[in-house]
């Protein structure tokens, strides 16, 4: 992980599902085939409605769609509520945002699969904040995440806010996934 | 100190005499089960982590079943289908339920005969079907619905393809052991009741995150008094309220069931000590309870019926691991028995034993006699649009797909989930219900609660009981 994570942010609401992350007709694509895989980074947040997508004003789209060949988004930070990731287990979705370029999500508290997923295919970082923070951001603001001391300062307001230390899953976040973790632990050979 | 059901199975398959919830434990997995979405992906990580030549840590215990995309003529869906092929070739794999009709381009034309084909259909379904689900296993699968083989009193829990990989390779994963809640229900399911309104009433009160990270625990007389497959739409949608995992009480309806498909000859079960430790408990009588739905966008968006009787809908929709076993399907059917239904109301079966048994079975859940209608034919005379057995619209897919919702349209469904798009287009507006109100509601076209159509007990008879 990095010292530090900076970045726009583009804020979203309560219970976004994986189904809003990437809507199932994406699915059909393989993320073992690298064309493929990046497609999931363009669509990644297609499915979000409108009115919610970029709060607080919304109709912002995650991935700009005017150049065909865009897989990437402006923004490398997510900023939600509660139970962020719910729904269906796919994979694809914390994927697909990482694909986007999303290096971290800072939530009130995620749906378990999407978490497990995030921590252990070593996509990004789901950090979870104290207190609510989607009233405290507005889509593009920079923000600035320290891992080390567990804070995250907005540097349009200046204020800083508190994150819950990530835990028992912190090594295997250290590590960059359950498999990097597993051999330095030695639970798997060497590759 | 008590343990629980699901704190004894991950201990056992620990190595342990105890876990206590908190405890993050490696466990050997039982069972490892993919299907055509996320098997691609999965094989992907393993062969990056273990090698082009790689074998699977143990090819009986993987089990492939095709289900999301199989009537669609999308190319990548056709490839993703040849990749589980070559795979299970090259591992020796067995248990792999082949779509054998998807051959070449272009929309597969369906089987002709559900008993005549290799293919399954939704994978929660065919897994206790063809024999890999038994009591005191750990069941790991790539799709979040896993948590229906509970209802066997197991443990069993959706991962991702990461995870998935892993497991691939070494038949182990590591958990944290959730703390357990615990859900009483006191009386007998009424015939206006089947276990969808118990669990969206227990969604509705817990939310959509409730559970998140905890053990579901279903028990009581009323737990008992449903069948097997009803036990398994309480423990599938476990995961609606964020469940790590569903579990219910092994009996004998259990124990028949499984021992007559297991393809293994040993388990153990596992119950409640008396001084197990539950992190919530809920009680509920069965009779005092309403036949519910989950309104537009969200499973916990509970309302009765009664209450939604204003509201109009424009399609109804039976099928899914939730609500498209053989048993939803006699629920429906006596309702819909020499009636019509007044908006299109798309039917499909979850899985081909389940179609199988549509055209087998009387009302009544009984081998039809000649001349006597099968399951398949009422729903069919009452105007009921009938499709093979796949995920088909519960999770939208491609534009192409059965009964997909293309159109900004209200839609009344057995299925489990209604969030944004769900069922594809992201204006629809759908309602999640038991079989018997969908059925209502197609009659009216407008939401129903079915004790305007129910009048007596309705009899499933042997179906889906072993
Ligand atoms: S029927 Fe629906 S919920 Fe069940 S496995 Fe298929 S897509 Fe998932």
């Amino acid at each position: 992980m990095q010292d530090r994570i900076r970045g726009r942010v583009y804020v979203l609401g309560d219970d976004i599902d994986t189904d809003q992350i990437i809507p199932a007709n994406f699915l059909t694509y393989n993320p073992a085939i690298p064309e493929e895989r990046k497609l999931f980074g363009r669509h990644a947040l297609c499915g979000v409605p409108a009115p919610g997508a970029g709060l607080p004003d919304g109709r912002v789209p995650f991935v700009d769609q005017s150049d065909p060949a865009n897989t990437r988004s402006d923004y490398r930070i997510i900023i939600a509520g509660r139970n962020f990731g719910c729904g269906s287990s796919r994979e694809h979705a914390p994927l697909a945002l990482a694909e986007a370029g999303v290096e971290a999500v800072v939530a009130e508290f995620y749906a378990r699969i999407f978490f497990r997923n995030s921590v252990n295919g070593g996509y990004l970082v789901p950090f979870e904040s104290v207190e609510r923070l989607v009233e405290h951001h507005r889509t593009g603001d920079e923000v600035e995440i320290d891992p080390k001391s567990g804070r995250l300062t907005n540097l349009r307001t200046g204020r800083t806010y508190a994150l819950k230390p990530l835990g028992d899953v912190a090594p295997i976040i250290e590590a960059g996934g359950v498999f990097a973790y597993a051999r330095k632990a030695g639970l798997l050979k060497k590759a | 100190m008590g343990m629980t059901i699901t704190e004894k199975i991950l201990a056992r398959h620990a190595g342990r005499s105890s876990v206590s919830a908190g405890e993050n434990v490696w466990v050997d997995v039982d069972i490892l089960m993919t299907h055509d979405v996320c098997g691609p992906g999965t094989i992907g990580v393993f062969e990056e982590h273990f090698g082009k030549d790689a074998k699977v840590w143990d090819p009986d215990r993987v089990v492939i079943i095709p289900d999301h995309y199989i009537f669609t003529a999308d190319r990548h869906a056709h490839r993703n289908i040849e990749i589980l092929r070559d795979f299970v070739r090259r591992q020796g794999i067995r248990y792999y339920y082949d779509p054998d009709f998807v051959q070449g381009e272009g929309m597969p034309s369906p089987y002709r005969d559900p008993t005549a084909t290799r293919y399954k259909g939704v994978c929660h379904k065919a897994l206790p079907e063809e024999g890999h689900v038994r009591p005191g296993e750990i069941l790991l699968g790539t799709d979040s619905h896993t948590c229906t083989a509970g209802a066997f009193g197991q443990f069993a829990t959706g991962i991702g393809n990461t995870d998935a990989g892993f497991v691939l390779g070494t038949g182990k994963t590591w958990l944290k052991v959730p703390p357990t809640m615990k859900f009483v229900f006191h009386g007998r399911i009424p015939p206006y009741l089947t276990a969808k309104d118990l669990i969206l009433a227990v969604i509705g009160e817990i939310s959509v995150s409730g559970a998140t990270y905890k053990a579901m625990y279903f028990t009581g007389e009323g737990v008992a008094s449903l069948t097997l497959e009803d036990r398994m739409t309480l423990t599938n949608m476990a995961i609606e309220a964020g469940g790590k995992n569903g579990v219910c009480d092994v009996d004998e309806k259990t124990l028949a069931y499984v021992r007559r498909r297991s393809n293994r000859p040993d388990w153990t079960v596992e119950t409640d000590d008396r001084d197990a430790r539950y992190c919530y408990v809920h009680e509920w009588d069965l009779g005092a309870m309403e036949p519910l739905v989950a309104k537009p966008h969200s499973p916990d968006n509970r309302a009765t019926a009664h209450e939604c009787r204003d509201v109009t809908i424009d399609r109804a929709y039976i099928g899914s691991c939730t609500g498209g076993k053989i048993t939803d399907m006699i629920f429906a059917a006596a309702i819909l028995q020499g009636r019509q239904v007044k908006v299109p109301t798309f039917v499909v079966p979850g899985s081909t034993e389940v179609h199988a048994d549509m055209l087998r079975l009387n009302l009544r859940g009984r081998p039809r006699a000649d001349g006597e209608p099968s399951i398949h034919d009422i729903l069919r005379e009452a105007g009921c649009t009938m499709g093979p057995a796949s995920c088909a619209a519960c999770l939208g897919g491609p534009a192409d797909t059965f009964g997909r919702l293309n159109e900004p349209i209200r839609c009344i469904s057995t299925t489990n989930r209604n969030f944004p798009g769900r069922m594809g287009h992201q204006q629809a507006g759908v309602f999640l219900a038991s079989p018997l109100t969908v059925a209502a509601s197609a009659l009216t076209g407008r939401i129903t609660d079915p004790r305007d159509y129910v009048d007596g007990p309705i009899d499933t008879g042997e179906a889906g009981v072993v």
